[in-house]
């Protein structure tokens, strides 16, 4: 099961109100700066993330959304700065030990395992809170059934939390795209994060996938999981989440609740009136 | 288990088949032929599963070989005459064995030389591995060409592993009671039997592993090493101890096959031989154990037959091109697709 704090799992019939923040934040990034060659791509990017809550991270294309992503995974190291999770410093651990410690993702681009079906693609996400080795595979020790039967489980569970029980036997390579970014969402859930980083969830989805998607975000969020969320889809942004960070040339621009930042004059010409207008109404 | 018994059942009726048509000496073919296809089930779980290009596995199958090889053919009688010596020999560790002219020597029992071969060769594969597979991309095919190369001018130019003769007269290794791995005709059914044994073994050992948490990890590897890292799998130590154990298989086999040959040359190490084991995982469908254990085990046996004449070689390069170009997926699924097409067109003509 989902390891749940109780301290941070906001009441399960109220979602849609803002959780109340009690305890101390389960991110906390600090002065975080990273560049390529001479672009600074991320420039002093300091924010938290509380416990419970769903967080988005906006901004215009090349703003450093993904490579925030990127350097919290441990795919990217930082040129400085700091990251705390639940106060363990993660910057520049590999993005293993990142997942072991809790933090999961997904990807803009998908990065599913394209010679693999969908339960498989899940079941890999087990990998982290499982311990089955070569001998007790190799010699099939009853752990080894054991722990198969609990993993298959566990990602059947996940693909039915996001609605695709129903295609765990096909090769993801044949899904349509759609599917696929729920599959890796699962994925993603079956490494039992504290902590979900989800880049750009939604692009790719029609409107009603897309609503959805909103739906099991939330769900998620429900079983005490932390949502780090970047994405272009204004209405699923201010329909989701509790606050929300605007990046702009990979420096921090405002934050503050979906209510603030849709009328923040800043961000609107951080937009220059493009989607983000007609998306507030 | 149903695999299981397919499998024993081949190998018996192969033997029994060579017998009934008295081609008996077909069966020292098929033995290294055994030999060799356990290599390939071995770099079958690198390339295909994991997704590493090793072209050094010719070169661990010789490590092998020839590890066991010097060991065993040591003469120690003068130092074993006293003190350690002494106690080794009774000890078991030094065995005695004639020589050529009929003389008595001493040398290292097969047993610690083969144990000696596998952690060799094991070491080998880490110092080789180890730098090579923390990176992404295809840095172990370069590391262990480069490696194989030189194993190759080390044995060719090294006088006490015989130079371009090898080490020859080999003993025999005694695994049981009345079972020897050797050349003599008149051990070659056991030798056959034990060589598709080892065969056997790989092959359960390797479908077990790639049927596993372990499997999925190196598949997911191969599928995108960065999100499976992100999915919280340690890649670099998934590759490395993958690398590993095939390394161990090919040593293993190759330690084996020097014991029954009673000999083994630099060609084993040669780079086309690393080549020959690469195309073959290619022909039997990549990500596919079985595939690598038919294709592998046929074609092997043409070649030791001497089917391909002097185009030996040429054969398997032929193969790996031809692969690359048209079937990616090796040849035995698209030819199982037609078959099954073929049948249905068949049973649904019949039905109509
Ligand atoms: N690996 C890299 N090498 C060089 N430049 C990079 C690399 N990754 C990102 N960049 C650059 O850094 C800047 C920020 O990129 P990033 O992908 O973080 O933006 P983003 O906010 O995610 O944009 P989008 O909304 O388009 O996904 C861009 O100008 C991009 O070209
Ligand atoms: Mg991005």
């Amino acid at each position: 099961m989902l390891s749940v704090d109780p301290g941070s799992v906001p009441a399960a019939g109220v979602p849609a109100s803002p959780p109340v923040f009690a305890s101390a934040p389960l991110l906390r990034v600090e002065g975080l700066c990273r560049s390529f060659g001479g672009l600074l791509a991320v420039d002093d990017v300091s924010f938290s993330v509380m416990p419970g809550q769903i967080k988005a991270v906006i901004g215009p294309n090349g703003a450093g959304k993904t490579t925030v992503f990127n350097i919290i995974s441990g795919i990217l190291r930082p040129d400085s700065g700091r990251i705390l999770f639940s106060d363990v410093p993660i910057a520049g651990l590999p993005p293993f030990r990142v997942g072991e410690l809790g933090i999961s993702r997904t990807f803009q681009n998908l990065s599913l395992f394209p010679n693999m079906t969908a339960i498989e693609n899940v079941m890999v996400g087990c990998h982290c809170r499982t311990c089955c080795g070569v001998v007790a595979s190799v010699l099939r020790l009853p752990r080894h059934y054991r722990e198969e039967r609990a993993i298959r489980d566990a990602a059947e569970k996940h693909l039915a939390a996001v609605g695709m029980a129903d295609k765990a036997g096909v090769s993801v390579a044949s899904l349509p795209f759609g599917q696929r970014r729920l599959v890796e969402l699962a994925r993603a859930l079956a490494t039992q994060p504290r902590l979900l980083l989800l880049d750009e969830p939604a692009s790719g989805l029609n409107t009603r996938e897309t609503g959805d998607l909103a739906r099991i975000i939330r769900q998620v969020r429900d079983t005490g999981v932390t949502v780090l969320l970047v994405e272009h889809d204004m209405s699923l942004v201010m329909d989701v989440s509790d606050s929300i960070l605007v990046l702009n040339y990979g420096k921090p621009v405002t934050e503050g609740p979906p209510a603030e930042i849709r009328n923040d004059p800043q961000v609107i010409s951080v937009y220059l009136g493009g989607d983000f207008g007609s998306a507030a109404d | 288990m149903l695999s299981g018994v397919a499998f024993v059942a081949t190998v018996v009726g192969l033997q029994l088949l060579t017998a009934a048509t008295g081609r008996g000496y077909y069966l020292t073919q098929l033995t290294m032929a055994a030999y060799y296809t356990t290599v390939v089930m071995g770099l079958c779980l690198v390339m295909g599963y994991a997704g590493q290009i090793s072209l050094g596995h010719g070169a661990f199958f010789a490590i092998g070989g020839y590890t066991s090889a010097y060991l065993t053919t040591l003469d120690l009688s003068g130092w074993a005459a006293k003190g350690v010596g002494l106690t080794l020999r009774k000890a078991g560790v030094l065995v005695a064995r004639q020589d050529l002219y009929g003389g008595e020597c001493l040398g290292v029992t097969p047993w610690l030389a083969f144990a000696a071969a596998v952690c060799l060769t094991a070491a080998v594969a880490f110092v080789i591995g180890y730098p090579a597979l923390r990176l992404k991309g295809h840095y172990l095919a370069m590391a262990t060409l480069g490696f194989g190369l030189i194993v190759y001018r080390l044995v060719l130019g090294t006088e006490r592993l015989g130079g371009a003769d090898g080490i020859s007269s080999v003993p025999a290794w005694k695994i049981l009671p009345g079972l020897d791995v050797c050349g003599r005709s008149v051990c070659r059914i056991q030798n056959y039997y034990v060589a598709f044994a080892l065969a056997g073994l790989t092959l359960f050992m390797v479908l077990n592993l790639v049927n596993s948490r372990t499997g999925r990890a190196l598949r997911s590897i191969h599928g995108g090493e960065l999100a499976a890292n992100a999915m919280g799998i340690n890649t670099a130590q998934y590759k490395l101890k993958v690398f590993l154990i095939s390394a161990v298989i090919a040593a293993v086999a190759g330690c084996l096959m020097t014991h029954y040959n009673g000999a083994i040359g630099p060609s084993e190490s040669g780079a086309m031989k690393s080549v020959r084991y690469v195309a073959l995982v290619a022909a039997g469908g990549m990500a596919n154990v079985w595939g690598a254990l038919v294709v592998g085990g046929a074609l092997e046996f043409l070649s030791l037959r001497g089917c391909f004449g002097s185009a030996d070689h040429a054969v398997f390069g032929l193969i790996l091109i031809l692969i690359v170009a048209l079937v990616p997926e090796g040849p035995l699924r698209p030819l199982g697709r037609g078959v099954v097409r073929l049948f249905r067109a068949v049973t649904g003509r019949a039905g109509a």
